[in-house]
């Protein structure tokens, strides 16, 4: 046992990943830090529409898209890889409705019939396949972020932007970023309530589709780092510690990039003093920050009703 | 011990036979894979010689059998996806169970892996009370952090130098040969305890399952049949774990539980069909990975399930997509022709000649469409020996006359017990009856009659067709007909 857990060294595992290594774990930082920051974005709309097990749903079902456009392009390239995540993505939605509308059979359980059946046709074709598409099947799980920084840099002119999945990375949190500030209040109206959307003139249909298309290709951005089954966690986790403390969305979004740059943080740190999976570390960081906003709901909550029982009595008295 | 597997063994011969006998072109991939004929392979599949076979079959039937009982109840009580946080939950459970004393040892990680899926839906539960997080969140939120906390574990574990060989990674994807005979062991006892239970608790499951209101007002312990189910559930999760690996058990208890609840409406034969599927989708799995060994099983389980829900999605008898869609082709033609007996019976009635038949012209004006429509639509009811066509002229047969009385008398009295009972304005009830008019059984004729008096006159003014004019002589009644409105 003790040998599972290294002992605690500060300087170790706070400050040297951030000081001597930080060539090695700035980018795997700035990584997380993107990743999680694109999928909370995302992931509060999941919340808010009760959507969270979508998420579920296209994190798993992506892998088929994914290792079929490696295959039929043959390469690693960004544009097959977005586009098989679409199709994946769309081939999802299309599965579950195609179950649950025409039979009658849950939607939860043609969630859970949809995605692992795609799921396992994804694993069986990475390991078939396991050369040319270069993905072993672990990977598919929980990804590999310690790998990002080994990449080939990406340059413009002079100036070096960064290993290629994080420049791609970044680039997609910019891109969700801005879509959501352009599309704010399209969003806000139609998570909210679909039928004040429709009289104002706004599809609630298209704002579905947008952002099913949105969450796959975050998905997808994010799947070599972190993988079908943490990427869940990084949907989640952020909006769901925001939901615990504040109501307020745009509020949300900014708690939900401060918890995705913390949990990077504490994730790389956790992952250096465990040395273990930093995506699973980084995934277990943000699950602890949100069992602190959990804590600290539920403080609330007793203090309220402590004062909300003080204050029935102080009313009482005088009715005596 | 021995002669209990001897005669599990054989018990299970049959029905291999029939899961296999349908695949025999793979029985050359087998050859490949060891270089020896297929007629040797094959005997070497079926004699049970090789004991990583007949565990990886035996634990296939116990797995398959487990997982599709209990699934079962998760389907039809909407928690399918339960059983995804719940597999994914086990994780850590295993990694702590190894840890107990460095080995694969069934027993610890079993227990292990049982508490942790227990306290992930416990969490689940703790946070929907508690905050204003939804199921659906909540429970993405705790299968992916549990699985976190999982793949720590089980990388920190694969780090020490007796952790690379510890094979935990088959754990994520299952791999049905690694099985050993305590795996088999538990497998069964744990299955058998599972077929017991929902046995004995047959009724009180059934009960919570389908009205939670009735079973707390009859006092069962609604709470501890959910806590049961919940434990036996976890243990079903993590004695497929092995063979199905973490990422797809919840297929496993999900799919083949679909598949049954397409094809009956009773809950004792969807037991028996998903626990039967579930075995067959174990079987086929195991033996494809026994074809190529490279391959992981549970993925290959999680196919042959998904192959199985997917015949059930589409022949199913009652709900399958072919009936559903031929059960409303049939109908939607048999409405057209009503409803085109429907046009020549307002024809005929409004006619001074009520014995001659209905001219094209004026059946084509009724409906508003154009002379060959009108000919097509009774060249159609020809066929069907409701109408004869001669010079243009369309002439009801008895059996289609009958049928037109029926429909417009279906109608009208829809739309005067819906002015008279439900109160509704007389100019509101048609689009009603147009639909109604279609689907109106006998019985119920008879208690719309008894119920309005036998009215004879319809909101309108129109006479409702009578016996007379369904069962032969044409002569409209309406004659003393003054007093149908009667019966408000």
């Amino acid at each position: 046992m003790s040998e599972l857990i290294p002992p605690f060294d500060w300087h170790r595992v706070m400050v040297a990943p951030w000081t001597e290594d930080l060539s090695l774990f700035g980018w795997v930082g700035l990584m997380g830090f993107a990743v999680a920051a694109a999928c909370g974005l995302v992931g509060n709309y999941l919340i808010l529409r009760r959507m969270a097990l979508m998420g579920d749903a296209v994190s798993h079902s992506i892998l088929p898209g994914l290792v079929i456009a490696f295959l039929w392009s043959g390469s690693r390239g960004t544009l097959p890889m977005f586009l098989g995540a679409l199709a994946a993505g769309a081939v999802t939605t299309l599965i579950i409705e195609a179950i649950h509308q025409r039979t009658r059979v849950k939607q939860d359980a043609a969630i859970g019939i949809a995605f692992s059946t795609l799921f396992a046709i994804g694993v069986l074709l990475v390991s078939i396949y396991a050369e040319q598409v270069d993905l072993d099947a672990e990977c598919v799980l929980y990804g590999e972020l310690a790998f990002v920084p080994l990449e080939p840099m990406v340059k413009v002119g002079s100036l070096v932007l960064g290993p290629f999945s994080f420049v791609r990375m970044a680039g997609v949190l910019l891109a969700v970023g801005l879509l959501i500030m352009a599309f704010y209040k399209e969003l806000l109206v139609t998570s909210f309530d679909s039928g004040l959307a429709r009289s104002l003139g706004i599809n609630p249909t298209w704002a579905h589709y947008g952002l099913m298309a949105m969450l796959s290709i975050v998905v997808v951005s994010a799947f070599e780092a972190v993988g079908a089954i943490l990427v869940i966690a990084m949907l989640i986790l952020p909006g769901a510690t925001a939901a615990l403390l504040t109501q307020t969305l745009s509020r949300m979004h900014m708690i939900a990039i401060f918890h995705a740059a913390l949990s990077a943080w504490l994730g790389v740190s956790l992952g250096v003093w465990l040395d273990c999976s930093i995506g699973a570390a980084m995934v277990v960081a943000g699950a602890g920050l949100f069992g602190l906003a959990w804590a600290w709901q539920a403080l609330q909550v007793w203090a309220a009703r402590r004062e909300a029982r003080g204050d029935t009595s102080q009313l009482k008295m005088p009715s005596r | 011990m021995r002669s209990w597997r001897q005669i599990l063994t054989r018990a299970i011969l049959p029905s291999l036979v029939l899961a296999v006998l349908a695949q025999p072109l793979w029985a050359a991939s087998v050859a490949d894979v060891t270089e020896t004929t297929w007629q040797a392979q094959l005997w070497r599949f079926f004699s049970f010689q090789d004991a990583s076979l007949r565990y990886a079959l035996i634990g296939s039937i116990m797995l398959g059998l487990s997982c599709g009982l209990l699934g079962s109840f998760i389907v039809v009580r909407r928690m399918a996806l339960v059983g995804d946080a719940l597999s994914h939950a086990v994780l850590p459970g295993v990694a702590i169970g190894f840890l107990w004393n460095m080995t694969k040892d069934p027993l610890p990680i079993f227990i292990g892996a049982v508490l942790a899926g227990l306290a992930g839906t416990t969490m689940v539960t703790a946070i929907t009370k508690t905050t204003r997080l939804k199921a659906d969140t909540a429970l993405g939120l705790v299968l992916a952090s549990f699985f976190a906390v999982g793949v720590c574990m089980v990388t920190m574990i694969q780090r020490l130098p007796t952790g690379n060989k510890s094979g935990l990674d088959k754990f994520f994807f299952g791999q049905v040969a690694a099985l050993g005979a305590d795996d088999i062991i538990l497998m069964s006892s744990v299955t058998g305890v599972a077929v017991v239970l929902v046995t004995l608790f047959y009724k009180e499951l059934l009960l919570t399952s389908f009205d939670m209101g009735f079973a707390r007002s009859s006092g069962l312990p609604v709470a501890w049949v959910h806590h049961g189910l919940m434990l036996l559930l976890a243990a079903a999760t993590v004695i497929a774990l092995q063979a199905v690996g973490v990422v797809l058990v919840s297929a496993m208890l999900i799919t083949p539980a679909a598949a049954a609840y397409l094809l009956t409406d009773r809950m004792h034969r969807m037991l028996l069909l998903a626990s039967g599927f579930g075995v067959t989708a174990g079987l086929m799995g195991a033996f494809l990975s026994f074809v190529g060994p490279s391959l992981p099983t549970g993925p290959l389980m999680v196919i042959a399930a998904s192959t199985v829900f997917c015949a059930a999605f589409f022949f199913a008898p009652k709900h399958g997509i072919v009936a559903r869609w031929w059960i409303h082709r049939t109908s939607a033609a048999r409405t057209g022709r009503e409803n085109t007996l429907k046009a020549m019976y307002h024809v005929w009635e409004q006619g001074e000649f009520r014995d001659v038949g209905i001219t094209l012209k004026s059946l084509a004006e009724r409906r508003r469409e154009t002379l060959d429509e009108a000919l097509r639509r009774a060249q159609v009811l020809a066929t069907h020996g409701q109408a004869t066509v001669r010079n243009d002229v369309v002439y009801f047969t008895p059996a289609g006359q009958q049928r037109a009385a029926e429909i417009v008398r279906n109608h009208r009295l829809w739309e005067l017990y819906l002015t008279n009972s439900a109160n509704i304005a007389p100019d509101h009830v048609h689009e009603d009856a147009e639909k109604i008019e279609h689907v109106l059984g006998e019985t119920v004729v008879r208690q719309l009659e008894r119920r309005l008096n036998y009215a004879t006159l319809d909101p309108h003014g129109r006479a409702i067709p009578g016996p007379r004019q369904i069962h032969g002589v044409a002569i409209p009644a309406n004659d003393g007909a003054e007093d149908g409105k009667a019966a408000p």
